[in-house]
């Protein structure tokens, strides 16, 4: 047994942990040591990979790649892949993944059972829109070609299932040609939650990825930084194509005792981050990877919130009641003196889901990192749940760690349909939780 | 794009290269430039899906593979010369496998298996390229061994002696050819998340990341280290270990 974690560090419990390495093998694997839920990199911030005290499935083993077709774009490899391999490898040959989170230190697995966005929801959708065909393994031996052309009911459970249909042993992902590593980025300053979306609204038809950083304490009067960017055709004159694979070296080393991130550092916090990026107003140029994902710069920077963990809390609320409720859940986060500096607020476009039980919808999502600080946390929450539940809103699964059964069951109406679709084989924390099973 | 030491890299050759940490490495090679690739194993099943991996990851290279013989020497020697009809800028040697030390000790079949493919069977295909490649000499032999051939223990000495049998054998190569163009490495990783080392996993072990070592790997190759301990803390628990005195040692349970 071995104690695992997911990013949130909210839980530490034994696992006995069976490594997949090699694809044909797996079938006789899961036969033998199941129930048990894949875990890739455990880059979710709740309880949706964790099996506490059960068999956890890594897949990082599976992580070989199968077939590049160069013409149309099209990447077959295994599951346990990781976006970032995907990205070095292909990004100099002019192709990139269409969608990735704010982590590229992910699996393609991963990936696909959270049906991750980007910020460029509005163009690309989510990540399952991209994945051609994947093959799943299910606990009772048998093996599924899925696609929109075959199997196809699973193929949509899958993606976003949760990995709760069964283990993905490989898929066929469709890159999107790219003509440089590179962006080109424009800053803007916003006072007022209108002005947000005024912005954001502006930026969708001209911009390819928006998203925007909110000072969660400012309260009835939100500031903020929105971000945009087009993919440049070409690399700038002076610049290599690509910054050196050397790791940063940045590395938060231990757990300190407190969480650093508490009332005395995050006001302080917020507004030289503001200050400081209201200063770069403007346009800019900026190579792909500190743009799309600035914190893999920093090795364990989950741990600077101390040994009890933090959560995130992302939620969606549709548009005709995003502009009230996102003020409204500003508010109470500012009451609360609660939050964190890591507060992104950004829209989604009006995409048709990949996934029955894809999160995105038409409007806006709010996510926010909150140290743990217990029943003062969670009672927080409770106020968010009743905002995010009266807007017509749902919470994210692979942020989750504590929503109610209740609220889950009514936010995401497609879950009798899923439970069809279920590996009884396949078992998480978070599906006992909020599925009972 | 690749540094200058690894561009001249080319023709890599692999015994044992559906080994986890074998395969990590060719990956590294492979994206340093590596063109031709020749990869050894018993499962041709096994070996498609890495050629297919690095086929992807390098498109202009060439690579072949072959399921062998790790026991017969004739046969040993047979398909090294024939893997040497090209030249070779890097040989790794990286077959193996845990056996069960109670096993082992209940079974003195299973202990001549263990100490044959441990221990006898990379020091043929060492000896093999051993001659080839002096004669050429150029380029470098890199073996596996492990850090548990540094000294005997209680836990696993079956493993232990076949290792310390290659990293004596790999000592008497390197004084043999010392200050030739043709280099000899060994290469020593401590425990590791592989395969080889699943049941250990599911016991809760800390292991090194395949990655990591891989990379540690390489580089040392690159830079012709005589001796890759990965992770480096090993060289310096191994030396303790190494000098431990005897009556503290024999109460250890290690
Ligand atoms: C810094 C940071 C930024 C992030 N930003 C975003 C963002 O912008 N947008 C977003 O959508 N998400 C974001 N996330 C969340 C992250 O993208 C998801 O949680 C993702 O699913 C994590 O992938 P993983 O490989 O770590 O999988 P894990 O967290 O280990 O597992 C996630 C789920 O995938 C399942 N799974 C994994 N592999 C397989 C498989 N082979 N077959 C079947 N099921 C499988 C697991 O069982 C589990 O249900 C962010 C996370 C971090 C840490
Ligand atoms: N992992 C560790 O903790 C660790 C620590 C120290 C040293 N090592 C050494 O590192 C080397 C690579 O091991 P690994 O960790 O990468 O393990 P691995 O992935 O299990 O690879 C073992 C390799 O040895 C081959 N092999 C095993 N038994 C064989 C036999 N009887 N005949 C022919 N080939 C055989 C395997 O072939 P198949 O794929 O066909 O099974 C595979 O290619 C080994 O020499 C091992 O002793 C490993």
């Amino acid at each position: 047994m071995k104690n695992l974690s997911s990013w949130g560090r909210l839980s530490r419990q034994p696992h006995t942990c069976i490594a997949l390495h090699d694809r044909k093998g797996v079938a006789d694997q899961l036969e033998q040591f199941r129930p048990g839920i894949c875990y890739g990199m455990g880059r979710s911030y709740g309880d949706v990979c964790l099996n506490s005290a059960g068999i956890s499935w890594q897949t990082r083993g599976l992580d070989r790649l199968i077939e590049f077709d160069a013409d149309t774009g099209v990447l077959v490899c295994e599951s346990g892949a990781l976006l970032k391999e995907i990205q070095d490898l292909m990004v100099p040959r002019g192709w990139m993944l269409p969608v990735t989170p704010g982590t590229q230190l992910i699996t393609v697995g991963g990936a696909i059972a959270n049906d991750v966005h980007g910020k460029n929801h509005h163009v690309h959708g989510t990540f399952g829109e991209h994945v051609q065909e994947l093959v799943l393994q299910r606990t009772d031996g048998q093996r599924l070609r899925c696609s929109s052309a075959e199997n196809a009911d699973m193929f949509r459970a899958t993606i976003a299932g949760m990995g709760l249909t069964g283990v993905i042993l490989q898929a066929s992902l469709k890159l999107r040609p790219v003509g440089s590593a590179w962006l080109d980025t424009d800053t803007q300053a916003y006072q007022s939650l209108p002005e947000f979306f005024e912005l954001s609204q502006a930026s969708e038809a001209d911009w390819e990825h928006t998203v925007s950083w909110i000072d969660c304490l400012s309260g009835d009067t939100p500031r903020g930084i929105f971000l945009r960017a087009n993919h440049r055709e070409q690399a700038p004159p002076d610049q290599k194509s690509q910054p050196s694979r050397k790791k940063s070296g940045l590395v938060m080393p231990l757990v300190p005792p407190v969480s650093l991130v508490n009332r005395l550092s995050l006001r302080p916090f917020n507004a030289a981050y503001y200050a400081l990026n209201k200063r770069k107003e403007g346009t800019g140029i900026a190579h792909y990877q500190p743009f799309f994902y600035p914190l893999d710069a920093i090795g364990h920077w989950n741990r600077m919130y101390g040994p009890r963990g933090f959560y995130q809390y992302q939620c969606v609320v549709p548009e005709d009641s995003m502009h009230a409720a996102i003020g409204e859940m500003l508010t109470a986060i500012g009451r609360s003196g609660q939050g964190s500096f890591l507060a992104v607020l950004k829209t989604f476009g009006r995409r048709p889901a990949a996934g029955l039980l894809s999160f995105p919808m038409p409007g806006a999502t709010l996510a926010l990192d909150f140290p743990n600080q217990g029943q003062k946390t969670l009672s927080l929450f409770t106020r968010l749940d009743d905002i995010v539940s009266q807007a017509g809103g749902r919470l994210y699964a692979a942020k989750d760690a504590r929503m109610p059964a209740v609220m889950f069951r009514s936010a995401y109406p497609a879950l009798s349909e899923f439970t069809n679709y279920r590996d009884p084989g396949i078992s998480s924390d978070m599906s006992r939780r909020l599925m009972g099973s | 794009m690749s540094s200058p030491s690894a561009s001249k890299v080319q023709r890599i050759v692999i015994v044992g290269a559906t080994s986890a940490i074998a395969e990590r490495c060719a990956r590294r090679w492979a994206e340093q430039g590596a063109t031709h690739f020749y990869l050894l194993a018993r499962s041709q099943e096994k070996l498609s899906a890495i050629a297919a991996d690095l086929q992807v990851r390098q498109p202009q290279a060439e690579i072949v593979t072959a399921a062998g013989d790790f026991v017969d020497p004739a046969a040993i020697q047979s398909q090294v010369t024939e893997i040497m009809t090209q030249a070779a800028d890097i040989v790794l040697i990286a077959h193996g496998s845990l056996p069960d030390q109670q096993q082992c000790q209940a079974s003195l079949s299973e202990t001549a298996e263990a100490i044959q493919i441990n221990g006898i069977s990379p020091v043929l295909f060492a000896e093999a390229f051993a001659t080839l490649m002096s004669q050429a000499n150029r380029g470098t032999l890199a073996v596996i061994g492990s850090v548990a051939g540094d000294r005997g223990r209680k836990s696993n000495y079956v493993y232990g002696a076949a290792k310390g049998l290659v990293t004596r054998y790999v000592q008497g190569l390197q004084h043999r050819t010392a200050g030739s163009g043709f280099k000899v490495v060994l290469v020593k990783p401590g425990p590791t998340d592989t395969p080889m080392t699943a049941h250990l996993k599911q016991d809760g072990a800390a292991l090194a990341s395949v990655e990591d070592v891989a990379d540690d790997i390489v580089k040392g190759i690159a830079k012709g280290k005589p001796v890759i301990y990965t992770p480096s803390k090993w060289a310096l628990i191994m030396m303790i270990i190494r000098h431990l005195p005897r009556f503290i040692f024999n109460r250890m349970d290690i």
